[in-house]
């Protein structure tokens, strides 16, 4: 599956307060939820975003809070992928859980800069940079994780394992 | 080779021999634990999978506490949904207004955190049970709506890295001051994924609920559990409470460690997280002095009898500064009812601060505490992210039970000892 869209970068320890700030947390509504997505870091975010761009996030991405809110409000936002160079634990459960892809490659995110153009090939890892001509490949997905997305998330595949009677 | 303590337990509820880090497999969850935030997520991820219910009532834990009492209409249509879900599904250990408290206080005393169990919560927190040698961990709504429909999820077998603390332990210095300690030194990615164990005489001699404050901030560190060997303090403390019997593991010595980390605490003063980071660490001498306006008190880090028993200490016959509010929150109801029978409630009504029925409302800038624009709040809870406890540009300082005390009658930040 590839993936094409403009670059919103931003630094290290990005967490899910700024990701999507507690007092939204009393919202189930994901539309909402988005329309509120990143604005404590950068308040231009969601009038600026448009469906297939991706995040490039620096280290520890999504620290904190255990709030699902956070990857589906980046997802619902338009985002159709993240790469940092590495995840908080919990965001990335989350992550492969509700099925956004999420990539780690250090050499990309020091490399990529925001507004770039970039082209990202999940099935093989593969990031192009289009605004430089570069490429970077990032780490592949366990297996067990990859099983997850294939499925279309993690509830997805337990409904596949239900029918199956597995 | 041996094993460690996640390792041992993590192996116990699969079906498989052997285990090693880097692994990812599937375990049995013994508990299913979510709140008023992450359950109306849950609970629609769970209706998706087509089950009529849970895989077992007595095994999922429902608390809620963000937002509890309802703070808004948006909060109390969620709440709504999740009292009727829980209702319906006959939920044993489902807890509203009147049994509720902070979820990571009242899991312990009610005895349903157990040694050797994995209790998955859809709360970052629940790591907090590593201080009863349970494999508490965090995920989100999925995670909860699975293991609710299967009774297992999927893990990723961790790396262990080991905390040992010897030395003397100053009367100021909690389980705060030393989780603090261990986030100045490595960082809140330090220990990404990874089990964290905490050792040495001073954890051996440490009461249960520093212990419970240490593991709570694991987290904080990027770590997956924060676990402590049960020992004689752990049994006393499940003594009556324990709501089955349980397994004890402990890390064997040769089980391979990723790294080892040995503090000495003879020199240890109490520490003070500043903006906008929990790794962002100094002791209290570098932090004493800063002009504050807000003090929270509680928790599910700080907000149990320990606790409340030392700020009182500090707060008896003294004023909170004119000019700055001071809110106490009592963890559950049963510390809050035991804190009034001790005269420790009338210490801190007397002083003139506010307590509050339990929450976590101001911890993460819900209500009961919001921060203006500029503001400065001491607290003892957990984060000082960037607008974290309301304002963006205000600005929120981590310590312990004691120093947010001392800091509210001083009315800046303080050590214990000058007020005392």
């Amino acid at each position: 599956m590839k993936l094409e869209g403009k670059v919103f970068k931003y630094g290290d320890n990005i967490d899910t307060d700024v990701i999507i700030p507690a007092r939204y947390l009393n919202i189930s509504d994901v539309e909402e939820l988005a329309s509120h997505c990143m604005e404590d870091i950068d308040k231009t975010f969601i009038e600026r975003v448009e469906p297939g761009d991706i995040i490039v996030g620096g280290k520890n991405f999504g620290t904190g809070s255990s709030r699902e809110h956070a990857p589906l409000a980046i997802k619902t936002a338009g985002i159709s992928c993240v790469i940092a160079e590495n995840y908080a634990r919990i965001f990335y459960r989350n992550s492969v859980n509700i099925g956004l892809p999420i990539l780690e490659c250090p050499e990309a995110v020091a490399g990529i800069e925001d507004g770039a153009r970039l082209e990202v090939d999940l099935n093989n890892g593969e990031i192009i940079d289009i605004s430089s001509g570069k490429t970077y490949q990032a780490e592949p997905f366990p297996p067990f994780v990859l099983e997850i997305f294939k499925a279309g998330g993690l509830i997805a595949q337990i409904k596949e394992r239900i029918k199956n009677n597995v | 080779m041996g094993l460690t303590m996640v390792e041992k337990i993590m192996l116990d509820h699969t079906d498989r021999d052997t285990i090693k880090p880097g692994q990812i497999i599937n375990c049995r969850i013994d508990m299913v634990l979510g709140n008023d935030v992450t359950t109306p997520v849950a609970i629609a991820e769970f209706k998706k999978t087509g089950l009529e219910k849970v895989f077992n009532s007595e095994r999922v834990i429902i608390v809620l506490d963000h937002f509890t009492p309802n703070k808004d209409i948006k909060s109390a249509m969620q709440n709504k949904l999740t009292r009727e879900f829980a209702r319906e599904q006959g939920i044993k250990y489902f807890y509203e207004e009147g049994e509720m408290g902070i979820e990571h206080c009242l899991l312990p005393e009610k005895g349903l955190a157990l040694p050797g169990e994995i209790v998955l919560g859809a709360d970052s927190h629940t790591c907090t049970y590593g201080a009863l040698g349970a494999l508490g961990t965090g995920g989100g709504s999925t995670d909860m709506a699975a293991a609710m429909a299967t009774g297992e999820n999927w893990f990723k077998v961790p790396e262990t890295l080991r905390f040992i603390f010897n030395g003397k332990r100053s009367k100021w210095v909690g389980g705060k001051d030393l989780i603090l300690y261990i986030l100045g030194d490595i960082g809140v990615d330090g220990a990404l994924y990874k089990s964290m164990e905490f050792a040495g005489n001073v954890i051996s001699e440490l009461p249960m609920d520093d212990r419970l404050t240490m593991s709570n901030m694991a987290v904080e560190a990027g770590g997956m559990c924060g676990l402590i060997a049960p020992d004689e303090i752990t049994k006393e403390y499940l003594a009556g409470r324990a709501i089955r019997d349980y397994t004890v593991y402990d890390s064997d010595p040769d089980a391979d460690f990723e790294k080892v980390y040995e503090y000495n605490t003879d020199e240890i003063e109490p520490q003070v997280a500043f903006p906008h980071l929990p790794d962002n660490v100094k002791p209290i001498s570098e932090a004493k002095g800063i002009k504050i306006d807000q003090s929270v008190i509680g928790s599910c880090t700080n907000g149990r009898m320990g606790d409340l028993r030392i700020a009182a200490e500090i707060m008896k016959n003294k004023k909170v500064a004119k000019g700055v509010r001071c809110i106490v929150i009592p963890g559950t109801q049963a510390i809050y009812k035991q804190a009034m029978q001790e005269g420790l409630i009338d210490i801190f009504i007397d002083a003139g601060a506010v307590v509050s029925t339990p929450t976590c409302g101001p911890c993460l800038g819900g209500y009961m505490g919001i921060l203006a624009d500029g503001e400065k709040s001491i607290s003892t809870t957990n984060r000082n992210f960037v607008g974290r406890m309301g304002h963006t540009g205000s600005e929120v300082y981590l310590s312990n039970p004691a120093v947010a005390a001392a800091s509210a009658v001083k009315g800046k930040i303080a050590h214990p000892e000058e007020v005392l």
